[in-house]
């Protein structure tokens, strides 16, 4: 089948992008609102103003000769970020995960030098990561360094969970997994992985490689119907308070889990993506349209609305006959 | 949080009825065709006047048309080498005038005037309005015997058959026709040779307001015609004409009422022999250039564009043109889904492709953005800074087309220098957007994306370039409101694009196998 009926989309409840655009973001995302997002800068320092976890900020590079003077800046730092204010689509985000001798050590495991830095951070400032290529500042921020639970689930890239925040109730989450098809990037379209995960418990609902479900990692190979995130509930808060920080009614926190500080907001976006839904097998509009029903302040703080979402968005545990018993450690902690 | 959407419908509704409103009052008062290319008839008609100067001042008047039923006059003029020419307009009736201080020997002037044809009934009815407003009054008339004996007794049988004006002059036709059983009509028939001007005599004597009118019939490609003279009875409320030989009623289709009663066709003073002939064709014109010609002077034509400069017109051609790539554009971004590169550069590439035509566009469109892509490819190991980059590349394009219009010059192939039709700044960002495109998302997103503006530049300019597209955002400007509407109304659509029927395809099957198990 190469094509899917409309009706059958919409008995699924899939969330289209006129419906999304028009729906929800245009009704619930104050156009003023976007640049706290948009812009990364002004995110990274909202969350710091609100105290909510997120990798440090170390500098800002606002001007091209503050470039030539960068490896001062460089001098004390082992792993650092790069990454465009106002870039999209994890375009122009450069990890440093170490050094050799003068050479930086990309997270790909290749190697460049300082030029090669100054080379990106010119591009960055020039807008060429930019949406409508508008000049930019660049950030240079801490490294995250992944808790092994995700060892050997992504390649090179930056395992992400992304969460979809309606009125500040976690709706649906999903994992992108970076692979070799993808270039270590974590976009669906471009071949990462995205697995789906319950929002009461963190376990893997599904997995999907461009559109299509796939049960093993394509370059480990390891069972993705294992993947169980830690500190789940954790995460949920952090998520659902993004919305009392920036005020947006619809939006995507993307969230890294730290080794030792637990889950980070690693950015917010304003048009969450539909691809989601893919990842999830599941039509995001249900939950959506369930959400809109309920009175607003009902429930004041993020925990009441975590604890709400558990409730009403728990997925049942497969049927034990075409799972292995490991997978239902996880358990349903409503 | 769901607002009425009441007041948006309102105004849909409403932008929708004004466009066709004001379209359809348009076609109707300044007759303006809704499909291009309409032609109507025209007939050009050449009336002649000959006569022999006697070498004295000369003063010819000629009556002319004025608004003969059926008719409209377009243009006139009056070729006559050495006259002058004046029309001049008396108690209603208009007469050409020639003039010329000595003339000798043979003369011959012509006055020229197209008419359009099939002009709607509403005209007759001005006329007559005009008509009621000074009821008209039967002539004296003056008899000789024994035609006045003769006359009565006609008269007399005529009326006692009869009930109206209208029955009483077909009565009197028929008896004039039926000459040999009636002694009174053939001896009125012997003393005059016209019958029309017999008639009006009679009417008159019947107290019944006649005239006698000449009528040209047209026939295409007829030279030198005569009028016919024909008999015009008021009944009351308007003229009505008959066919004194036939007694049919009515102004026929192909008949020019040319001179109706009052003077004479053709006065002549200082001059002897002369007569009128006239000439006819049958032309067509465009039915759109006739309505602005027409109604140069109407409340409507404010609204038409056809009244300036025809600089500004063409500007005026293409700017009406871009709501209808508008609307393509948002059909196929928001229906079908469709990726484009810039939300609106396919409009303009479409608008150039209206210049170039279309094969010859695409190919220039095309072979400057990869060159330029070539180009690009190299200038990004030179790291410029972004604006700098992208102004070499607005030279870099600039330079590519002069070297390509010069070289398709050179070869012979005029296309060549159309390319120049292509908005270079909207070139430099194409290729500067499909660059970092290519480096970021690799070739594949740049032939969909590429590929996808393409397409919709195509749809669009395929749209743009029907004759019937131009003609109706032309003419009628207003409709672009409809279109307005259209897209106001698509930007409501929330449903599935086309193209997210195929991007969660999974999701189908996903569900089938899950009510299996």
């Amino acid at each position: 089948m190469k094509w899917i009926s409309p009706w059958h989309l919409s008995r699924l409840g899939i969330l289209g992008m006129n419906c999304r655009n028009r729906d929800f973001i245009g009704r619930y995302n104050e156009r003023r609102l976007f640049p706290l997002v948009d812009d990364k800068l002004k995110t990274k320092l909202l969350t710091e103003e609100f105290g909510l976890a997120s990798p440090a900020l170390l500098f800002v590079v606002r001007e091209q000769f503050a470039i030539n003077r960068i490896e001062d800046s460089l001098k004390e730092l082992d792993g650092f970020v790069v990454k465009p204010a106002k870039g999209s689509g994890g375009k122009g985000i450069l990890v440093i995960t170490g050094r050799r001798g003068d050479r930086f050590i990309k997270s790909s495991g290749a190697e460049i030098d300082i030029d090669e830095i100054r080379r990106h951070m010119s591009n960055t400032l020039a807008g060429l990561y930019s949406l409508g290529g508008k000049p930019d500042v660049v950030i240079v921020e801490e490294l995250i360094e992944f808790d092994n639970i995700f060892d050997g689930y992504s390649h090179e890239g930056v395992p992400d969970i992304r969460v979809v925040v309606f009125r500040g109730y976690p709706v649906m989450a999903m994992m992108r997994l970076a692979t070799h098809a993808s270039d270590g990037k974590a976009n669906l379209h471009q071949g990462a992985v995205g697995v789906g995960l319950d929002i009461a418990t963190g376990r893997c609902l599904k997995a999907v490689q461009f559109g299509q479900p796939i049960k093993l990692h394509p370059d480990t190979h390891k069972p993705l119907d294992k993947i169980q995130v830690a500190d789940w509930r954790a995460l949920m808060v952090l998520a659902s308070q993004c919305y009392e920080m920036t005020g947006l009614g619809y939006m995507g926190a993307d969230i890294v889990l730290d080794k030792s500080r637990g889950p980070q907001v690693l950015e917010l976006n304003a048009r969450p993506g539909l691809s989601i839904q893919v990842a999830n097998g599941l039509g995001l509009l249900p939950r959506l349209r369930h959400i809109e029903s309920i009175k607003a302040g009902k429930h004041r703080t993020p925990e009441s609305r975590v604890d709400y979402a558990v409730e009403a968005f728990a997925e049942p545990l497969p049927p034990v006959s075409e799972t292995t018993a490991t997978l239902a450690k996880g358990g349903k902690v409503a | 949080m769901t607002q009425s959407r009441l007041p948006f419908y309102l105004i849909v509704a409403a932008l929708v009825v004004t466009g066709l409103a004001t379209a359809w009052a348009r076609h109707v008062e300044m007759e303006l065709p809704f499909t291009p290319g309409e032609r109507r008839p025209v007939w050009l008609i050449e009336a002649r006047v000959d006569f022999i100067a006697t070498g004295d001042e000369v003063l010819v008047s000629l009556d002319l048309p004025d608004t003969p039923p059926g008719f409209r006059l377009h243009t006139e003029h009056a070729t006559s080498p050495g006259y002058g020419f004046s029309v001049i307009e008396q108690a209603g009736d208009r007469r050409g005038e020639w003039s010329k201080r000595d003339a000798q020997g043979p003369q011959t002037l012509y006055y020229k005037a197209q008419l359009i044809a099939d002009v709607p009934d509403r005209e007759r009815d001005e006329d007559t309005s005009e008509g009621r407003a000074e009821s008209p009054q039967p002539k004296d008339v003056f008899w000789e015997e024994p035609q006045r004996t003769a006359a009565e007794q006609l008269l007399s049988q005529a009326v006692e058959t009869s009930s109206t004006p209208e029955s009483l002059t077909r009565e009197l036709i028929k008896r004039l026709n039926n000459a040999s059983g009636d002694q009174n009509a053939s001896l009125l028939l012997e003393e005059t040779d016209n019958r029309s001007e017999l008639l009006e005599k009679l009417l008159n004597q019947a107290e019944i307001p006649a005239r006698q009118v000449m009528g040209l019939r047209l026939e295409d490609a007829r030279r030198r015609q005569t009028l016919t003279p024909m008999v015009e009875t008021y009944n009351g409320e308007q003229w009505v004409l008959f066919n004194s030989q036939t007694g049919a009623q009515g102004v026929p289709d192909n008949l020019v009422l040319w001179h109706r009663g009052g003077q004479s066709l053709l006065d002549v003073t200082g001059g002897t022999r002369s007569g009128v002939s006239f000439s006819m064709i049958r032309q067509t014109a465009p039915a759109e250039d006739l309505a602005v010609a027409q109604f140069a002077d109407s409340t409507f034509a404010l609204l038409g564009v056809q009244q300036l400069p025809i600089e500004e017109q063409s500007m005026f051609k293409l700017l009406f043109l871009l709501p209808l790539g508008a609307l393509v554009v948002v059909f196929m971004r928001v229906m079908v889904g469709l990726k484009t590169s810039g939300t609106f550069m396919p409009v303009l590439i479409s608008l150039a492709f209206l210049q170039t035509s279309l094969l010859p566009g695409l190919i220039s469109f095309v072979s400057v953005v990869a060159l330029g892509l070539m180009m690009r490819s190299y200038l990004s190991r030179l790291n410029l800074l972004l604006v700098a980059r992208i102004a070499t590349i607005v030279v870099l394009v600039i330079f590519l087309i002069s070297v390509l219009s010069l070289v398709g010059y050179q070869m012979g192939f005029n296309t060549g220098m159309t390319i120049t039709f292509f908005p270079m700044i909207i070139i430099a960002w194409t290729i500067e957007r499909m660059s970092i495109l290519w480096e970021e998302e690799g070739p594949h997103e740049v032939l969909i994306q590429g590929g996808g503006s393409l397409l919709v530049a195509v749809f669009a300019y395929l749209l743009m370039s029907l004759p019937l597209a131009s003609h109706l955002s032309f003419n009628f400007p207003e409709l672009n409101l409809v279109l307005l509407a259209l897209i106001m109304l698509m930007g409501q659509y929330t449903g599935y694009k086309l193209s997210e029927l195929r991007r969660f395809r999974a999701m189908g099957l996903d569900d089938a196998r899950g009510s299996d198990s």
